[in-house]
């Protein structure tokens, strides 16, 4: 049996609004929870971290229980470890970068002087050691990330929860802020919940993406799952945006990037190294040929499914990675889609965006 | 801003500067008048006579006393209102802020209900042998239950203003409901807090309605300041305005006191 994870079981009722979800996240993996806002998600977090209790559920992590509604049992917050990455990140405003950092070892029982010694380890691995005696309010968004996050740790969760951490972020730093998290959760062995609303934060870091619509989850899966076969028209939209981890070529403008065997001619500034490409399944033509035209990427493949949206179909193709497009019901007839049919796909290499 | 600057850098009309003043005159003339009656020399000899000098000591050991129990008894209360949500919060609240709005007169004449020798628990506490009313116990009684609802109020306030994700933040990072109340809860609402128990002290000491009430108008025992200014008046015109300054001169110290603190602990900006 693998070591256990987190596993959360909650049903509560907030007035009208009624949550019932049922999810594990094991050691080392990364659940990302999407959702529209006003889906719970943010309930879920704290219903894991003893904020909100549940009416009924039970909340475990590595084997220990936290809270058994059947039993009666509901630790509160201090006693369970959870490292919560706050929306906004809840930074302490009276206090320095290190006091910040120092709060959670110092709670929990460190003296003075080796709760700073703890503090600095994280700080100094986080890249913050410039900000340290600073206080929290003259820090810039991507700097009060990485303090929230090296605060959570240095209290030696065993659960990470971070909520919508790229919400207070500008489009700019985000990419950036994002990339870091992303390598930083791969070397971390804590099981992650991660919640947010942004499809490429669900896709780009998450091992598995969990989609919470009105209090239940629709769907639980990895991104080929939920993208050929998913539930609601809400995983639907979500798992159709193409996003897939490549290697980007050194250079500006029109260059190669490499997702698995495949090659992407892409536009790109002086970014270079890991990244994503991403795309929309409306981008992305459909033909029984290669075409000759301005499409800079044309790959063969295989037809796996062919699904209606309400105004149009969404068929997924396997190329070697499974790409998402969107066709009207009028050019699928002439091409005549089915599982299975030989095709190929394009998409202009304007149409993709990189993320670092 | 400036005195001429509106907080857009535009000039206040005149009309509104003359339409300032008269409730400002009208407020700092009868002050300055008491300034002027009487000599800094007899000023001196007034304020070290045994009266005064044991209203002063009385005053200023009541209050003190009185403050310190209100914060003591009045920071639980206000945290309750600040953060709980339960049925007759507002009732709660109404009943803590009555204080302010009755007559300090009427304040007295419960007090003697509920603690005099026939009151509700008087009665109870007399057969101890336990006697409140015209005591120093009675004025520091009297001063907390006028007194509390100016720091309850100013402290629920700052509280309030405290974000509730940074107190849920600090026990998520395994500090208890006790350990975050003192590191997160009071230095964020330490300008609030400060300034309610420098209000809570100066009312204190302009008690004076519900102290005669319910204390009496004891030399050495019940005698405040304010109470001596009374009786000072009957007999020596010049000894109730030395203590009146006196009184001034106090009130002015815990304005600018409340002042100077709200100034330095200002928060940073987040």
């Amino acid at each position: 049996m693998p070591e256990p994870g987190l596993e959360l079981e909650a049903e509560l009722a907030i007035g009208a609004f009624s949550l019932d979800v049922r999810l594990s996240v094991a050691p080392g993996e990364t659940v990302v929870l999407v959702g529209p806002s006003g889906a719970g998600k943010s309930t879920c977090l704290d219903v894991i971290a003893g904020l909100r209790r549940p009416g009924s559920g039970r909340v475990a992590c590595r084997g220990e229980v936290w809270c058994d509604t059947s039993r009666g049992l509901h630790l509160p917050p201090e006693k369970r470890r959870v490292g919560l990455v706050f929306q906004d990140y809840a930074l302490f405003p009276h206090l320095s970068v290190l006091a910040n950092v120092a709060y959670g070892p110092s709670s929990r029982g460190l003296g003075a002087q080796d709760a700073r010694r703890k503090a600095r380890q994280w700080i100094e691995r986080l890249g913050l050691a410039d900000a340290k005696g600073r206080p929290v309010s003259g820090l810039s968004g991507g700097q009060r990330q990485r303090v929230a996050l090296a605060r959570a740790l240095a209290a030696q969760p065993r659960v990470l929860l971070l909520d919508e951490p790229f919400g207070s972020l500008d489009v700019t730093t985000r990419g950036a802020v994002r990339s870091e998290l992303r390598a930083f959760l791969l070397e971390c062995d804590l099981p992650t919940l991660l919640v947010s609303h942004d499809p490429v934060d669900a896709l780009a870091l998450g091992d598995r993406i969990a989609v919470l619509e009105a209090g239940r989850l629709s769907q639980v899966g990895t991104r080929d799952e939920l993208l050929s076969r998913p539930r609601t028209p809400f995983v639907a939209e979500l798992a159709g945006v193409n996003l897939y981890r490549a290697e980007l070529a050194p250079g500006r403008g029109l260059k190669e990037a490499r997702v698995g065997a495949l090659s992407f001619q892409v536009l790109g500034d002086d970014a270079q190294g890991p990244s994503f490409v991403v795309f929309a399944p409306a981008e992305v033509s459909l033909s029984e040929a290669q075409l000759p035209g301005s499409a800079r990427n044309s790959f063969p493949g295989r037809v796996v499914s062919v699904l209606p949206l309400p105004d149009r179909l969404r068929v997924v193709l396997d190329v070697g990675v499974l790409i998402a497009a969107d066709v009207t019901r009028e050019a699928a007839g002439t091409l005549g889609l089915a599982s299975g049919r030989s095709l190929w796909a394009s998409v202009k290499a304007t149409a993709i965006r990189v993320y670092a | 801003m400036t005195r001429e600057g509106g907080q857009h850098g535009e000039p206040l009309p005149r009309g509104l500067w003359l339409a300032s003043a008269p409730l400002a005159l009208f407020i700092g003339v009868p002050l300055l008048a008491l300034l002027f009656v009487v000599s800094p020399a007899d000023l001196a000899r007034h304020l070290t006579s045994r009266m005064v000098l044991g209203a002063l000591w009385l005053t200023l050991k009541t209050t003190l006393i009185a403050t310190s129990l209100v914060v003591l008894v009045g920071t639980p209360l206000a945290f309750v209102l600040a953060r709980g949500s339960f049925r007759g919060r507002e009732l709660l609240d109404t009943i803590v802020d009555l204080p302010i709005t009755i007559p300090p007169v009427v304040a007295g004449v419960a007090l003697l209900l509920a603690f005099g020798r026939r009151g509700l628990i008087g009665r109870q506490l007399e057969a101890f042998g336990i006697a409140i009313p015209f005591t120093s116990v009675a004025v520091v009684m009297a001063q907390v239950f006028i007194a509390s609802p100016f720091f309850v109020k100013a402290a629920r306030a700052g509280m309030e203003a405290v974000d509730a994700r940074l107190e849920a933040a600090a026990r998520t990072l395994g500090a208890g409901r006790w350990r975050v109340f003192w590191t997160i809860t009071v230095p964020l609402a330490r300008p609030a807090l400060l300034s309610g128990v420098v209000l809570a002290w100066a009312r204190a000491l302009s008690e004076f309605g519900a102290t005669i009430m319910f204390a009496g108008n004891l030399p050495g025992r019940t005698q405040t300041l304010t109470l001596a200014v009374m009786s000072a008046l009957e007999g020596d015109l010049e000894s109730a305005v030395a203590v009146s300054v006196l009184s001034l001169g106090l009130a002015v110290m815990a304005l600018l006191g409340a002042k100077w603190l709200a100034g330095q602990w200002r928060m940073p900006v987040a």
